[in-house]
């Protein structure tokens, strides 16, 4: 538990003469559940597509187990155990439920080109585990019943689970989850944490970025606080909650 | 290469490349207002000049350049409410798509109605025979018409653009299509004079350029591909640097019939598209990162 | 039936009708349209490789006439190079002894001398792959209209290439170039091996479909669709969506390739009418016409607008019709017809009866 998985090292990115990302720095302890909030343009969003290798940083760098991850392509980086959702959902929407997750095994499968034309043997087998684990993953989280539906036709709160299975499907070391709760209600929200806390059992660490305070307070190990870009404050829920600095970022005199 | 040489191969490549630049600029008024490539482009050259060839036969040449001017900005609208204007928000590929099937359509039709014969249209003053001798180079009069004409065209557009108030308007439009409709400017008329506007420079051209390089109803294509690099060298969007782009790619080309067969000549903008959209897409004028968020 | 065997359903639905058509047409006398359905065959390779490329990796080429061209006519000029000044060399006579340049005779009973058609096979596959890799690279970073542009921009290349190299017949083409061996029969436009070359063709159709199907049915052909749903996601997936772009660009060339080779030994030539922007567009317009994922749909409408357009119905509009298509399609029925609502529920019909590949309906597994 006191291993470091992820290390962030004053990273910056910049947009035109704007300051997205400035010199920030945080780590995730391995197996914790650590978030990021801020108002909104605090630069989260930004922050974990330079961690996942969507955008290139201007400085710093990003380590996963003492390994330099900064500069990577994504797929990469997925490879080595970091997967994220998306704020919005990027679901493959012409393709089924199960088949969504089923691309999640992609890293952990091997079969290729060449024995995807000829269809070779030893590729069945693989196929079969791949919709096995993927169908455990469904009823795991729930969406079994909707396995061979369109992702697309899914209301949106079981959207944002099957980008969750998904994501599961790579077998992740760490999980970047971008807003997970956005656009759910009471209950959703109440399942969603009972979700990441399940998460944190299986091993996972979970880095996420999250709007709703009940549930970033609820489940966090840890928080860390973004306002234009700077990291203000960081540190567990309840020195954040006291954290002057932060009240005032929230409640007064700040507009983001 | 004798100065005279050399300043023949100059001045043609000049005047060829002021017509791509005039090309480049129609793709860029509707690809401001719009964000679509209208692969149609060519075709509005070579409609242009066919109705002025067919008119000239009856009309004097001012008068039946004005008519096909005319008539072309119509078949411009015409494709804006046939095939545009009630679209909403299609993705990228089908307008690709649907402007390529215009231009065919459009290429087709030419060939029955004017069949596959070349035609010219009469030279402005004198015949083809007559020249005049600049600086030891021997041209014809047509050419001193495509550079002015062409002059005329570039800086009666930025006058317009930057003086009027429905040129302001549709730079508004490119700019911030929401913000300018706040300000109770109307998106899709704006696009209907963007496709007017393509289609009256591109007949004009297409007539002033037909006595020297004649026309025939399959020019369209090779046209709009030229074109289409032009704006592209000048990074796509940006007008002014269409002109100077035009110019390149012109003298490039020009220059080029020095050392290779006249066959290969085409390949060379070709090769200039590839190597263009290969390394550098923003163009030599464009913004590097801008164009690479741009969602095309 | 067992669930595996149940997807080659179609296919030998679609082998039935094959035997069937050949049956029908050589009863009522009318071999003639052997040819231009044999031909359609051919044309559906590219369309073929080309629906896996812009369906299923979301890619629009406009060049797919180039790679055409490039199996076409280096088969062509191997087989027709003439060897005989060289006889008498160590090498060729070697080559001779494996099989690798081999002898005929032409028209006039003279001897000529050029390369087996199974090795010019061979090689043009070869410099079709080396190409595709070469362009594909810095191509397939393109999206949209650039994408469209860089590969009309390809097409147009390799067209004036053709145009004007002494070699490759200029505008006229290659013409002499002898058929293709086979297995005992020979893939040429002789009268009397018509209906072989029809099976032939149609067989050769038949294991393109199997291979493509099979590829869309694996984890690369699962890749691929989630590459043309969501890239970004795709990627965060672990896919490399640039590898599996080029590996699909590369795919695509492949079958227009062999498209354009196993065309020209049947018709014993190619030009550069073959190589035009046109042929491009149409195979864009067919493949979206079908419905741009839809391996059935693009082989009907690849069978049945290619059979009209040789058979010379549209006449002097066939340019036009096939724009008229385009449009059409892209504005009305931008899924496809086969994929228009009314006949939706006939597609799904058949889908549950055959197990077609395609969308997932509800109360179907999903797997594959």
């Amino acid at each position: 538990m006191d291993e470091i998985l992820l290390e962030v090292d004053a990273l910056s990115r910049s947009f035109g003469g704007l300051k997205a990302v400035n010199d920030v720095s945080f780590a995730v302890p391995h197996g914790s559940i650590k978030s990021v909030i801020g108002p909104n343009g605090a630069g989260k969003t930004t922050l974990f597509n330079l961690i996942s290798g969507m955008l290139p940083c201007h400085s710093g760098t990003v380590r996963k187990n003492g390994r330099t991850i900064t500069g990577l392509q994504p797929h990469k980086i997925a490879r080595l155990g970091i997967c994220r959702t998306f704020q919005t959902t990027k679901l493959f929407a012409r393709m089924s439920v199960l088949e969504n997750v089923m691309v999640g095994r992609h890293t952990v499968t091997r079969a290729g080109f060449l024995s995807g034309l000829l269809n070779l043997p030893w590729t069945w087998k693989e196929e079969r585990e791949i919709g096995q684990r993927a169908m455990q993953l469904l009823e795991t989280l729930g969406l079994a019943d909707s396995a061979s539906e369109s992702a697309a036709n899914l209301p949106f709160g079981k959207q944002r689970l099957l980008e969750i299975a998904r994501a599961l499907a790579t077998e992740p070391s760490l999980l970047l989850l971008d807003e997970p709760a956005a656009g759910l209600n009471i209950y959703e929200t109440r399942e969603m944490a009972d979700l990441v806390l399940k998460i944190r059992e299986w091993g996972i660490t979970v880095l996420l970025v999250e709007h709703d305070m009940s549930l970033v307070m609820d489940i966090s190990d840890e928080i860390v606080v973004l306002n234009y870009g700077r990291k203000v404050a960081e540190g567990e829920p309840q020195q954040i909650q006291r954290d002057p600095e932060v009240i005032r970022i929230y409640l007064g005199g700040d507009h983001a | 290469m004798s100065f005279d040489q050399f300043f023949q191969y100059f001045l043609s490549g000049i005047t060829s490349g002021s017509i791509y630049a005039i090309v480049a600029i129609g793709f860029n008024i509707i690809y401001n207002t719009t964000g679509i490539i209208n692969f149609a482009q060519g075709e509005f050259l070579i409609l242009g000049g066919m109705i002025g060839i067919s008119l000239s036969s009856f009309l004097p040449i001012p008068l039946a350049i004005a008519a096909a001017v005319v008539i072309t900005m119509g078949v411009g609208a015409l494709i804006d409410f046939l095939f545009i204007r009630w679209l909403k928000n299609p993705p990228v590929l089908r307008l690709v798509i649907i402007t390529i099937g215009l231009s065919i359509l459009i290429r087709e039709s030419m060939l029955h109605v004017w069949d596959e014969k070349v035609r010219t249209l009469r030279h402005f003053t004198g015949t083809e025979v007559s020249s005049v001798k600049i600086l030891g180079a021997y041209i014809s009069p047509q050419v001193l018409w495509v550079l002015g004409i062409s002059a005329v065209i570039v800086i009666a557009l930025s006058l317009f653009f930057r003086l009027t108030l429905v040129g302001r308007a549709m730079r508004a439009c490119a700019d911030n299509r929401s913000a300018a409709r706040l300000c109770g400017i109307r998106a899709s008329r704006m696009v209907t004079f963007s496709f007017m506007l393509s289609a009256a420079i591109g007949a004009l051209a297409g007539c002033v350029i037909s006595p020297l390089t004649q026309t025939q109803y399959n020019m369209g294509s090779g046209l709009a591909i030229k074109g289409f690099t032009v704006a592209i060298l000048g990074g796509l969007g940006n007008s002014t640097a269409a002109v100077i782009a035009g110019l390149i790619l012109g003298l490039l080309e020009a220059f080029s019939i020095a050392v290779m067969p006249l066959a290969y000549i085409d390949a060379v903008s070709i090769a200039v598209l590839l190597v263009i959209l290969f390394f550098r897409p923003s163009g030599l004028f464009g913004d590097r990162e801008a164009s690479a968020l741009k969602e095309f | 039936m067992h669930p595996r065997l149940r997807k080659y359903l179609p296919i030998s639905g679609m082998l039935l009708l094959v035997v069937a058509v050949q049956l029908i047409v050589s009863a009522s006398g009318a071999n003639y349209y052997l040819t231009q359905l044999t031909m359609s065959a051919y044309y559906s390779l590219v369309i073929l490789g080309l629906c896996l490329l812009m369906g299923y990796a979301g890619q629009i080429s406009l060049g797919q006439a180039g790679f055409f061209a490039i199996g076409g006519y280096s088969s062509a000029v191997l087989t027709t190079i003439d060897l005989v000044p060289y006889s008498a060399s160590e090498l060729v006579v070697a080559l001779k002894r494996f099989g690798i340049v081999v002898e005929r005779q032409d028209l006039y009973g003279n001897t000529l001398l050029s390369f087996a058609p199974w090795l010019a096979f061979i090689a043009a596959v070869i410099l079709t792959v080396c190409i595709a890799v070469v362009i594909g690279i810095p191509v397939i970073r393109l999206r949209g209209h650039y994408l469209a542009m860089a590969t009309l921009g390809f097409g147009l290349i390799i067209y004036r290439i053709v145009l004007g190299t002494g070699f490759l017949g200029e505008a006229d083409g290659i013409t002499g170039v002898p058929g293709f061996p086979l297995f005992g029969w020979e893939i040429s436009g002789s009268l009397s091996r018509r209906i072989s070359n029809y099976y032939i063709a149609w067989i050769v159709v038949l294991l393109a479909v199997l291979l493509a199907m099979n590829l869309i049915r694996s984890r690369v052909g699962r890749a691929l669709r989630s590459i043309h749903g969501s890239e970004e996601a795709a990627r965060a997936m672990g896919i490399d969506t640039a590898q599996y772009k080029l590996a699909t660009f590369v795919l695509s060339a492949v079958f227009a390739s062999v498209g354009g080779i196993l065309l020209t030994h049947y018709n014993g030539g190619i030009g550069p009418s073959e190589v035009s922007s046109m042929k491009s567009v149409r195979y864009v317009a067919i493949v979206a016409v079908g419905g741009m994922d839809n391996l059935w749909g693009a082989l009907l409408m690849s069978t049945v607008l290619n059979f009209l357009s040789l058979r010379g119905y549209f006449g002097s509009y066939d340019d036009a019709v096939f724009a008229a298509i385009l449009l059409v399609i892209m504005l009305f029925f931008p899924d496809g017809l086969l994929r228009a609502p009314g006949l939706r529920n006939l597609a799904n019909l058949g889908r549950k009866l055959l197990s077609f590949p395609g969308r997932a309906t509800k109360g179907k597994s999903g797997n594959g």
